[in-house]
């Protein structure tokens, strides 16, 4: 006979009329914390906000008769290499999520920092990829949609590389408890909702005007 | 009348164990002490508690919807006759302007997650909301949003390009200055706020309900604030990018609708209306939630149909999203996809009139109690069937044409927002009044609210149809006597004078009842579901223990083992976790102290927000306390941290 697992379903108490759940964790990962829940919604937001600059990128591009309406598309470089570091970031990324999900403190300090290192660089490229757009904002609409996208990426970028820093920080400094490795696991999911959702934007943004 | 379950057991606090010994001696007190906010001032803005945060929404809203109201009252009074003199053009053109700003964006929309922030956790047997701290940030940042917006029109730099702000009337070249900047602005704030509301309602409904209330257990009117969190995430999203696309046009020289330089001045109503339309159901949906716990009760005896209410809520929801084009027939678009949206218009017709059957069904074979909140609810189906009918007929385009932009949509949106939403929000006021205070609300009052409420209502706006149909355009200040039109129009001003009257008295019902109403047991009315269980006004923990659920309406049931649930301290802000959709035990949580940071996190926010009017810059210098506050915020305390690893469980 299977041990009834109380750290599952707790235990009945006083003859089954009263349910004990003192044995119940106190933290929990993935889709069983609320936290999850509450990135999830933040990512269903912005992903929408995502979803609809690029509908109205391409609103504006169905009434146009020349796109871009600048005369250059932006230079592929920097955009490119900057989707490389992006993704390559996800590597770090992925061991943080997992040194936490193990308690793992060590690991998670040290993966985290290797990820801090890589939001240094994506953000140094990115302004390369600013200077490099060949329209600016007030140029006329293609510039704006163009501005637009990479503004509200780029806000993801650095709260994203600042929440990450804090929490860093405090994984150095404590105090530490259960928790914060939630916090650690949902804060790599979150990351890699930036860097997914550039790929998209990127599409748009570098061969959108090309094609 | 009879009630079944046991009251007597409530009474005694040994509610939901029929035979135990209640709560072991000291425990209330302890989880009073443990769950209240701190005194003084500073406590005041440190306040979490959801139930704290809520009242105050509510009364925040409230005062909003009075605002609102007034100016209401301002614009029947200038168009009572031919020629109005009350008031100029300019300043009609602020005073329509703020009232349909205030009424659809700091009252309809944030008043229902107001409610939905105190009842959601009573009625799911949780002791607090998922997130308490983001919970005040965003009643912070709605209620900074709102004052803004007052100031500015005080200062007489209101908006007034109209509530839906259309371009190019308030783009920067026949809007110049700084007012539709504000109302932009107040697109944010509100927007911000209610996005954030919506986290915490889905995660609070997914995750916190007591253990046993599975997805099909829960109450109706929590599966309708389920559903509008959710359209909440798809729909704010649109009104924030196009209100930020309207003033970087304004203040930066952005294109997106400067037809000049290849923007597009329709892209405005796109993405405005794709809010806007699902924006209706966000306003219209909580309040059938509203209905359902109205007509249960007051019929005494369960709703009629819950899968298939279930289901017509998750259809409208759907549905909603596919209508916004029919608030823009007459624009160039294909006439192909004209006909799609008329087609989707008519369907919505379907998952509403599977409700309203429900509701008829169970008041049929109930027992019915005819209270104030009753009426209310009857008032519903008058009006909004209505409001419905002339729906309909706005969504065919060729009488659309006719219609459009005439005092028969004025007509048509009254009969659908007040009949759908605000008649039954009084009728949950209400409902749920001693809930809120431990005391009644007047019937006698309730009752000349109720019957001042709604003949105003029709006198009011009864008339504009056939206004509209006459040829009268929404918005004109005044007209000549030659349209003979002043006699209607002074009809409409006395039915405007009969609704400031009924919610006069409303308001002096609410003031005297708080402090000499005849005072609530915790079910006044026989309810069945979980709120009506505990104390009326609940304690601050809201549930002393919290309860297994073992049916829809666990009040109107014989009680069932387990009946509730140990082990949960009541030293700390400890709550339980359950899984999304059976409800089953997963893990204990220790909810976040009070704190004053999300109010200085607000006002940082506030600053930035206002700053970035009129300078870019504010963008980047203000974003600083911003980051300051919210990490001060979200920075753990030692001596909490030390007690909860000392208790940790790892999973």
């Amino acid at each position: 006979m299977n041990m009834p697992d109380t750290k599952r379903d707790g235990r009945l108490v006083e003859d089954g009329r009263v349910l004990d759940v003192s044995t119940l964790p106190t933290f929990a990962f993935g889709h069983r914390s609320p936290m999850w829940w509450g990135t999830m919604g933040l990512m269903l937001i912005e992903g929408t906000v995502f979803a609809l600059a690029i509908m109205a990128y391409f609103y504006l591009r169905s009434h146009a008769t020349a796109w871009p309406m600048s005369r250059f598309p932006p230079e592929l470089i920097w955009g490119t290499i900057n989707t490389a570091v992006m993704l390559a970031s996800a590597i770090p990324n992925e061991f943080a999520r997992r040194a936490a999900e193990r308690l793992d403190l060590q690991k998670v300090r040290l993966w985290m920092v290797v990820c801090l290192l890589f939001s240094i660089v994506f953000l140094g490229v990115r302004v390369l990829e600013f200077t490099t757009l060949n329209t600016r904002w007030d140029s006329n609409a293609y510039g704006s949609a163009v501005w637009m996208l990479m503004g509200l990426h780029t806000t993801h970028l650095v709260t994203d590389a600042y929440d990450s820093a804090v929490l860093t920080t405090l994984m150095f400094t404590g105090p530490l408890e259960g928790k914060r490795y939630v916090d650690v696991s949902e804060n790599a999911a979150y990351w890699y909702f930036v860097v997914l959702s550039w790929l998209p934007i990127y599409a748009v943004v570098y061969w959108g005007a090309r094609f | 009348m009879t009630v079944r379950g046991d009251t007597d057991q409530r009474a005694r606090g040994t509610w939901p164990d029929p035979t135990g010994p209640g709560l072991p001696p000291g425990a209330a007190q302890a989880l009073e002490r443990t769950w209240s906010d701190p005194p003084g001032i500073v406590g005041w803005f440190s306040a979490v508690n959801h139930k704290t945060i809520a009242k105050r929404f509510m009364v925040t809203t409230f005062i909003f919807f009075l605002l609102g109201g007034l100016l209401a009252v301002a614009i029947r009074l200038q168009l009572a006759q031919p020629n109005g003199k009350v008031l100029s053009a300019d300043l009609y053109n602020q005073v329509f302007t703020m009232h349909g700003s205030t009424m659809m964006f700091l009252f309809a929309v944030p008043v229902m997650q107001a409610v939905a922030m105190y009842l959601v956790p009573l009625m799911i047997g949780a002791r607090s909301v998922a997130f308490p701290r983001m919970n005040a940030f965003a009643y912070w940042i709605f209620t900074m949003g709102g004052i803004m917006l007052y100031v500015a029109f005080f200062l007489d730099i209101g908006p007034d390009a109209g509530w839906f702000a259309y371009v190019p009337l308030s783009g920067p070249q026949y809007s110049p200055g700084k007012r539709v900047d504000f109302w932009a602005q107040m697109i944010t704030f509100t927007e911000l706020a209610a996005l954030m509301e919506a986290i915490v309602l889905i995660t609070t409904i997914l995750k916190m309900r007591a253990p046993g209330m599975t997805l099909n257990r829960m109450p109706l009117f929590v599966w309708t604030m389920l559903v509008t969190s959710f359209m909440v995430l798809f729909a704010m999203p649109a009104v924030m990018l196009a209100s930020t696309a309207l003033i970087t046009d304004r203040l930066v020289g952005t294109h997106f609708y400067n037809p000049g330089e290849g923007g597009d001045a329709l892209l405005w109503q796109h993405l405005f209306w794709f809010f806007g339309h699902p924006e209706v159901y966000l306003i219209f949906i909580p309040p059938l939630g509203f209905m359902s716990s109205i007509i249960a009760t007051f019929s005494r005896r369960p709703v009629v149909g819950y899968p298939a209410m279930v289901l017509a809520l998750i259809a409208t929801a759907f549905l909603a999203f596919g209508l916004w084009v029919h608030h823009m027939f007459a624009t160039n678009l294909p006439e192909l996809g004209k006909t799609f949206f008329t087609a989707a218009s008519l369907m919505i017709a379907i998952p509403t009139a599977v409700q309203i059957f429900c509701w008829i069904a169970t008041l049929w074979t109930g027992r019915i109690n005819l209270k104030t909140p009753l009426l209310f609810v009857l008032a519903f189906f008058a009006i909004l069937l209505l409001g419905g009918l002339t729906g309909l007929m706005l969504a065919s385009v060729s009488l659309d044409y006719q219609l459009h932009d005439t005092f028969f949509v004025v007509a048509h949106l009254h009969y659908v927002l007040l009949g759908g939403a605000v008649f039954p929000l009084f009728g949950a006021f209400y409902y749920w009044f001693p809930k809120f205070t431990g005391r009644m609300l007047s019937e006698r009052l309730g009752r000349w609210n109720f019957w001042l409420f709604f003949i105003g209502f029709n006198v009011a706006f009864f008339p504009m149809h056939i206004l509209g149909l006459q040829g009268m355009t929404r918005r004109i200040y005044t007209y000549p006597e030659e349209m003979g039109w002043g006699n209607l129009n002074l009809l409409s001003t006395i039915g405007a004078v009969g609704i400031a009257l009924s919610v006069l008295l409303f308001v002096v019902n609410v003031l005297r009842s708080r402090r000499h109403g005849e005072l609530a047991s915790s079910d006044p009315w026989g309810a069945g579901t979980l709120e009506w269980s505990v104390a009326s006004p609940p304690p601050m923990g809201n549930f002393p223990l919290v309860p297994v659920v073992h049916g829809r309406y666990p009040l109107w049931q014989q009680p069932v083992a387990p009946y509730h649930v140990t082990g949960l301290t009541n030293e700390y802000r400890e709550v339980l976790v359950t899984s999304v959709a059976d409800a089953k035990l997963d893990h204990r949580l220790w909810l976040p102290s009070s704190t004053p940071w999300p109010f200085v996190a607000a006002v940082a926010t506030t600053i930035l927000f206002i700053g970035s009017i009129f300078t870019p810059w504010a963008i980047v210098w203000a974003s600083v306390p911003v980051a300051v506050a919210a990490t001060v915020w979200f920075w753990p305390g030692r001596a909490i941290t030390r007690r909860r690893v000392e208790t940790e469980v790892q999973p």
